[in-house]
This record gives structure tokens, C-alpha cells and sequence, in this order.
């Protein structure tokens, strides 16, 4: 802006990083420093981030109001999940923002490999937690609870056809009203699930891009904004999920 | 003269803060915890405290990855402010739903 600032960041360029330089090629002319540069797309991220709250916002608010007035059903229905398979998951998706947050500090630090290493282990938990997914959804497939497509709800008119459930929980046969509404717990499990299953392997496309980049130099030349961008939509995926298991799979249990 | 500008410069950061590995370890580590607690407690019957125990962990959990992992604690406050007014206005528009759908004559609840 002003000449001031100018003398200002060159002085600071020569001080405290040599590398960064007064105008290194990433920055863009209408920034007055790479850390500017660098807070404007991360405050766009952000914002975008907004946006996301609030689209799955509108499925977690349809989970509340229909878990209210279908109790049963989906008390009864949540029976249906794995609690082993679901916390692996969550265990496997919170290691990989792990890694992937240890990839941002590679990336500032510049550190090539490391950058590449983890970049690399986040993509191999992220289709880890969607095999482990896939595992979960065969097995409503198997029992009749995909809504639409391949639904019964003979598991709830007579919990004792499914013996492995029943032995654990000892459910109580629904009123074929409340028995046909588990289709939709089952309808909000697959657009929830599936919604952020849709996330993660946009995620992960991108990370394969990332990860071809980051083998060309691309991100540890001081250059961050798009690895620290993608982990915080990795994080936030990670976050969606976070909810998403006790709501889902833990707080029904006893009820 | 410089000094002075640099001063001036300050309230946004000069340089992007770099979070430590140690924190990163520690605060995934705590979140495995949490996770293995969250887990453990389900097989505990605490009636209603069930729900609230999962829910409070479940915050805690996405309060730790919102603050370390995803850097607000050393963020700007422009984006401080952001990521609060999301969290606001969420809570906003889910009281106002529920206080429609309670207040209904649809006798539900």
C-alpha cells in the first residue's frame, strides 16, 4: 500500500526469513504480503466451511425431529449398527486428521517427504474408513434395511428373526405403523452416512491431486494455502463424522 | 520509522504460526481417549445422561480438532469471529425449528 509498509516487509523479509523474499512468484500482485494472501483464502475456506454446517445442518435437524416422533423405530433401528465397526471408523478417521495435520507442519516446515509420507497415509485411512463403510452398508443390504430398494421391515415386526440382534437387545416386536417408519431412520442413516461418504471420496480425489503436486515440490516451497485449506475440509469431514457416531450408533442402546 | 510500522502491522501476524508435532500428537492421542470413553460409556445404562454424555463428549471432541487441527486457536479474529457466528447461527435456526415443531398442535412431543 503504502511505501512505508513496503520498506516495512522487505525489512522483515531480510531480518527473520531469508527464504520468503519480498515478492516470492506465489504471491499474488493484489496482496500486500503472503501472509495476507494467505489469511484471505483461508478466511474464504472458512466461509465455505459456513456453508457446509449448514447443509448438514438440515439432515442432523431431521435426525432430531424424527428421532422424537419415531422413537421406537429408531431406537429399534439404530440396533442395527456395529458399534465395533463404527468406532474402528471413527478411530480410523481421526488418525488420518492426524496425519494430515502433521502434513500441514511438514508442508511449513518443508519438509518434501514427510509431506509426502503423510499425505500418502491420509489417503490410504480415508479408503480405509469408506471400505469399512461399504462393510457396514452390505450388511443393512443383507438384512433387508436399504429404504427404496431392498427394504423389509420384517426385523421389526418380529425382532427374534434377527437372532444375533435380538440375543443382545431383546427388542420388543413394533405396531406395523412404528415398524415401517425404521425405513426412515434407515433413509436418514444412508443420506447422512452416504453424504459424508460423498465428502470423503471428493476428499480423497483431491488429495490424489495433492499428493501428485507435492511430489513435484509444489507445497514446501513456503507456498501452503492449499494443503492447510484441504486439511481444514479434512477436519471438518472428520467433525461431520464425529457427530455423527453417537448420534447414530451410541446413544440408543439402552433405550 | 520502520519500527513503528511494523508495530502498527502487528494485529495481523507477520508470519503464518507453525503448530508443533507435539501438540498434534497430543491432542490426536486425546481424541483416540475420548473416543474409546465415548465408546465405553455407551455400555453403561445412564438413562437420559446417555444422550448428553455422548453429545458433550462429542463437542469436546470437535472442539479440540476445530481449536489445534484446524488452527483457530491461532487464527485471526476475523476468522475467529467466522467460525463463531457459523456455530450461532446454527444453533439459531435449530431453536427456531424445534420451537415451531413443539408448538404445534401435532402432538408429538
Amino acid at each position: 500500500m503504502s511505501d512505508s509498509t513496503t520498506i516495512a516487509n522487505a525489512a522483515v523479509a531480510e531480518a527473520g526469513h531469508p527464504h520468503h523474499g519480498e515478492h516470492p512468484p506465489f504471491q499474488r500482485h493484489h496482496f500486500e504480503s503472503v501472509v495476507q494472501q494467505f489469511d484471505a483464502a483461508n478466511f474464504a475456506m472458512w466461509l465455505f466451511l459456513l456453508t457446509e454446517v449448514m447443509f448438514f445442518g438440515g439432515l442432523f435437524m431431521s435426525y432430531l425431529i424424527m428421532r422424537n416422533w419415531y422413537y421406537p423405530a429408531f431406537v429399534e433401528g439404530s440396533h442395527f449398527l456395529s458399534i465395533f465397526w463404527g468406532t474402528s471408523n471413527t478411530a480410523v478417521l481421526i488418525t488420518s486428521s492426524f496425519t494430515v495435520a502433521m502434513g500441514v507442519w511438514c508442508a511449513e516446515t518443508r519438509r518434501k517427504k514427510g509431506l509426502i509420507l503423510c499425505l500418502i497415509l491420509t489417503f490410504i485411512l480415508g479408503l480405509m474408513f469408506l471400505g469399512i463403510k461399504g462393510i457396514e452398508w452390505h450388511a443393512e443390504w443383507v438384512e433387508y434395511h436399504v429404504p427404496g430398494l431392498h427394504f423389509s421391515a420384517e426385523t421389526f415386526l418380529n425382532p427374534a428373526s434377527a437372532p444375533e440382534v435380538y440375543k443382545e437387545y431383546h427388542d420388543k416386536p413394533l405396531s406395523l405403523g412404528m415398524a415401517n417408519k425404521t425405513e426412515l431412520y434407515f433413509f436418514l442413516y444412508f443420506a447422512m452416512t452416504g453424504m459424508h461418504a460423498l465428502h470423503m471420496v471428493v476428499g480423497i480425489g483431491i488429495l490424489a491431486y495433492i499428493i501428485f503436486r507435492a511430489w513435484a515440490g509444489a507445497y514446501t516451497t513456503g507456498h501452503v494455502t492449499f494443503v492447510e485449506n484441504f486439511g481444514l475440509y479434512w477436519h471438518f469431514v472428520d467433525i461431520i463424522w464425529i457427530f455423527l457416531y453417537p448420534l447414530l450408533y451410541l446413544i440408543s442402546r439402552h433405550q | 520509522m520502520i519500527e513503528g510500522t511494523h508495530e502498527h502491522k502487528d494485529e495481523t501476524e507477520e508470519q503464518i504460526h507453525i503448530v508443533s508435532p507435539r501438540i498434534y500428537i497430543l491432542i490426536g492421542a486425546t481424541l483416540l481417549i475420548l473416543t474409546g470413553t465415548t465408546a465405553a460409556v455407551s455400555f453403561v445404562e445412564l438413562g437420559p445422561f446417555n444422550v448428553v454424555v455422548a453429545l458433550a463428549i462429542a463437542v469436546i471432541k470437535a472442539m479440540l480438532v476445530v481449536l489445534f487441527f484446524m488452527h483457530l486457536r491461532y487464527s485471526p479474529r476475523l476468522t475467529k469471529l467466522t467460525a463463531i457466528s457459523g456455530i450461532f447461527i446454527f444453533l439459531g435456526l435449530i431453536s427456531m425449528t424445534l420451537a415451531d415443531y413443539i408448538s404445534r398442535a401435532w402432538g408429538r412431543w
